[in-house]
């Protein structure tokens, strides 16, 4: 169940979009979310989903992977997706009315305007992390950040904290799930009891994990200083990023979706 | 000099209780003088807690003396200047094989080193397609490294130091946490960097099978060295290894029973063929 | 008859790209009693098998059965199965959490609701059946050597008072003398309370001087099942999978060929050295 968790998990393959410059992949990302809250027309969307789809398509990544992202936030769209539902006002006739609920057909639009988002919004997001190595991440991260070096921001420690904890994730959610049935095996019981009985059942798997994930940063810091690690000075680099002439192109595309996008929602609001 | 040379070698640390009060001080290493030469094979033998460990980080400048001196390279490694360089021509490879690969993929990961050293970007493809050939592991290269056995990850950490191009590399219990094919995968690594790339090995264990191939053993026990010698000397003493928390192949172990039982065979019989001729068959 | 497996197999992430059968319909008997040497590759499907033994995981096809109950029926009692069929993972000293040693053996027994008197007495049993010295018993589990946490981790699963032991390579990462301590006590512990055992493990060698039965396991499949010595008869098919027999049956085959008339089935140094002196007429 822990491996569902398809966000930072990266899909091995050869495509356009693995090969594109991450800062081109990371500044399309952020435009693409910020499309979705321009948008507010079901015309946007299609014009939204269209892009995604034809992303998802380039990257040769199967489409499966990204609905395994999604499984990890269905109670995160269920919440949203009924508090819209519910709560927003609405004027004229109530489409339905029981008890203290009401939902308008205002509550509808909202509520299926936002799975969309979020659906897209997550689906984006993983297109990114999926073709994309954190590594290669980290140092868009950290290339684009690069001026506020000059304001003492330690980037290159953030990209570099950014990128472990992106490679150490997996290995500590695979622990979780191993001290959790070891514990298990002992007659520890994770799911019944009330709020603070289960609160309290964690510490048994909490404790060890901490110890474990000290333990590992200890070795971790020890491996990289005995490679010579010591910060971002006079450091080179093995994957320099250097725009190339598809990099400008999907600059391009990346303009025109959101031109697209503008008109769409000037023309249409 | 050799290329690695300790005199006199003490590392002490302080023990404390949780409120921080010193509880007593535990001496790890004692008195340890060693001269390794340029292009040896050793291997450092003992039990859990023997101080083995504690001595290898000594010559990656990982720990510091807190008595006596360790060169490498004739660099005295308490000397911060000499800091990186020492840490460049030292490589260490640890035991457990998660916790050391820093890259997501596998070929970033044995670029890490050259790219702290700043080596650049055309060179550092070079080294790295060639780490990654000498340790098998060319192939492998675009993988992540969640997806690899345990010694298919270790041969990438031994990639990842040879990129460096380190004139000797520690390995520090590096088949501890592997399965026998793991093992083998890793020792003949090893075994291929010390005949092949004549980089120097100190190969530290207490699987016995592994330590055949060295030129010289240094067991340990209680920080100090307790025995020293050949392979072939040291399996010649079956009693004291057992003394020492350890013990030999079963080919030397038969040959060491049966001189009890009173055969006349020689001692330290490392392999089966020379247990066949020691009983004249 | 102590634990049934019948047809089982076990499919990860069936239905994806990443499809990966662990098990393939395993039929096995575990009578009472038993100890058993669990043999195979990382990757043989071993580790996934002995978490079926206990309920951990649900067969995606196929039944197991527990003294004569199928152990996922709505009305079996999975904690009791979990007392009953003890589990020791591989290195279990990382799961000790308790502020001293004695309190986290005690975490067992306190799960299946015992009586506090109870409780201490079965840690405390435990603690002995592991050979821990009761100096160690109010220490933080943190502070011990590796091998004492192992054992103080092992006690942990014993204080349930199991009757079956499963151990996942209680050996991993000691050294010798550590791995022969710690395989002795589990020898001892059977002989003085007749448990079952099931000792999961990579090495031919360890096992082959303490249990009465092998089970080699290779792609998710059962490949041979027989007393030890009729193991190291097929050591040609065992090396074909990328295992051996032990080295000392090797010795003994080489002996032969050179004309020694010694018998085959030998799996330790002391039955050679027996073996040996008798052919030579000592």
């Amino acid at each position: 169940m822990l491996r569902d968790i398809t966000l930072g998990q990266y899909y091995q393959t050869d495509s356009v979009i693995h090969r594109l410059d991450p800062r081109v992949k990371l500044v399309t990302t952020l435009c693409y979310l910020i499309s979705l809250f321009i948008v507010d027309h079901w015309i946007g969307y299609v014009i939204a989903g269209l892009f995604l789809l034809l992303v998802i398509k380039l990257s040769k990544v199967p489409f499966k992977f990204m609905v395994r992202g999604m499984r990890a936030i269905v109670f995160l769209l269920v919440i949203a997706v009924v508090f819209n539902l519910f709560l927003t006002p609405g004027e004229g006739e109530p489409l339905v009315a029981f008890w203290k609920l009401t939902i308008y057909k205002e509550g509808v639009r909202l509520a299926a305007f936002m799975a969309v988002r979020l659906v897209f919004l997550i689906m984006g997001s993983s297109v990114m992390t999926l073709t994309t190595t954190p590594n290669n991440l980290t140092d868009a991260i950290e290339k684009l950040l690069g001026p506020l070096k000059a304001l003492k921001v330690p980037v290159h420690e953030i990209a570099m904290m950014m990128s472990i904890a992106l490679r150490f994730i997996p290995i500590l959610l695979e622990e979780t799930d191993k001290i959790m049935k070891a514990q298990i095996a002992r007659g520890a019981d994770f799911e019944s009891g009330n709020l603070i009985k289960k609160a309290k059942s964690l510490v048994p798997l909490l404790v060890p994990l901490f110890i474990s994930a000290f333990r590992r940063a200890n070795d971790l810091a020890m491996a990289m200083e005995a490679r010579c690690y010591h910060g971002g000075e006079h450091r080179t680099k093995m994957k320099p990023l250097i725009y190339q002439k598809r990099d400008m192109i999907a600059y391009g595309m990346v303009v025109g979706y959101l031109a697209v996008c503008v008109v769409c929602g000037k023309v249409l609001w | 000099m050799g290329i690695i040379k300790t005199k006199d070698l003490v590392f002490e640390y302080i023990r404390r209780d949780e409120e921080g009060n010193v509880e007593g001080i535990t001496r790890a290493v004692d008195e340890v003088s060693l001269d390794i030469q340029a292009g040896d094979f050793i291997a450092i033998l003992g039990h859990n807690g023997s101080g083995k460990s504690t001595l290898a980080k000594h010559i990656n400048a990982i720990l510091y003396p807190t008595e006596g001196t360790v060169w490498v390279d004739g660099m005295d490694t308490s000397k911060e200047e000499h800091l990186w360089e020492i840490r460049q021509e030292a490589g260490m490879v640890f035991q457990n094989p998660d916790n050391q690969i820093i890259g997501q993929v596998v070929e970033e990961d044995v670029g890490f080193g050259p790219e702290n050293l700043g080596v650049p970007t055309k060179e550092i493809w070079e080294r790295v397609e060639e780490s990654l050939k000498a340790v098998g592991m060319y192939e492998f290269r675009k993988y992540s490294p969640n997806k690899l056995s345990g010694g298919q990850k270790q041969r990438v950490s031994i990639a990842g130091v040879i990129a460096m191009h380190p004139k000797c590399i520690v390995l520090d219990e590096p088949t501890a946490m592997l399965d026998p094919n793991g093992r083998r995968e890793v020792i003949r690594a090893v075994r291929a960097l010390n005949d092949v790339e004549g980089i120097t090995v100190v190969l530290i264990t207490h699987y016995m099978e592994e330590i055949i191939y060295a030129n010289k053993v240094f067991v340990m026990d209680k920080g100090s060295i307790a025995m020293e010698g050949t392979p072939r000397k040291i399996f010649s003493q079956v009693e004291k290894l057992k003394e020492l928390r350890l013990d030999v192949p079963q080919v030397t172990l038969l040959a060491h029973e049966l001189k009890k039982g009173g055969l006349d065979i020689p001692d330290g019989i490392l392999t089966t063929k020379e247990l066949i001729t020691a009983l004249g068959l | 008859m102590s634990i049934i497996l019948d047809h089982v197999s076990h499919i990860y992430e069936s239905g994806t790209a990443m499809e990966f059968a662990a098990l393939k319909d395993i039929n096995l008997v575990i009578p009472d009693g038993q100890f058993i040497g669990l043999i195979g590759h990382t990757g043989s499907g071993k580790s996934t098998l002995v978490q079926h033994l206990n309920g951990l995981l649900k067969p995606t096809d196929g039944n197991i059965y527990y003294k004569g109950a199928d152990i996922h029926d709505h009305d079996f009692d999975k904690k009791e199965l979990r007392s009953k069929v003890g589990l020791v993972f591989q290195y279990p000293e990382h799961q000790l959490f308790e502020i001293d040693v004695f309190t986290d053996v005690c975490f067992g027994p306190k799960n299946l609701g015992l009586s506090k008197k109870e409780t201490e007495l079965r840690a405390y049993a435990a603690l002995k059946q592991v050979g821990l010295e009761d100096d160690y018993f109010y220490q933080s589990p943190f502070d011990l050597s590796g091998g004492q946490k192992r054992r103080v981790a092992i006690a942990g699963v014993l204080a349930m008072k199991p009757e079956v032991l499963i151990l996942d390579e209680p050996t991993a990462g000691l050294d010798p003398k550590g791995r022969d301590e710690i395989l002795d006590q589990v020898a001892k512990l059977r002989r003085e309370t007749g448990i079952t055992v099931i000792l999961v493990s990579h090495s031919m060698e360890d096992v082959a001087k303490y249990v009465d039965r092998i089970i080699v396991m290779n792609k998710g499949q059962i490949f041979l099942d027989h007393e030890p010595k009729e193991v190291f008869r097929h050591y040609k098919e065992l090396e074909n999978i990328g295992l051996a027999a032990p080295q000392v049956t090797y010795i003994m085959q080489a002996l032969k060929a050179k004309g020694l008339p010694v018998d085959m089935d030998i799996t330790t140094v002391e039955e050679a050295k027996t073996a040996i002196l008798k052919a030579l007429g000592r």
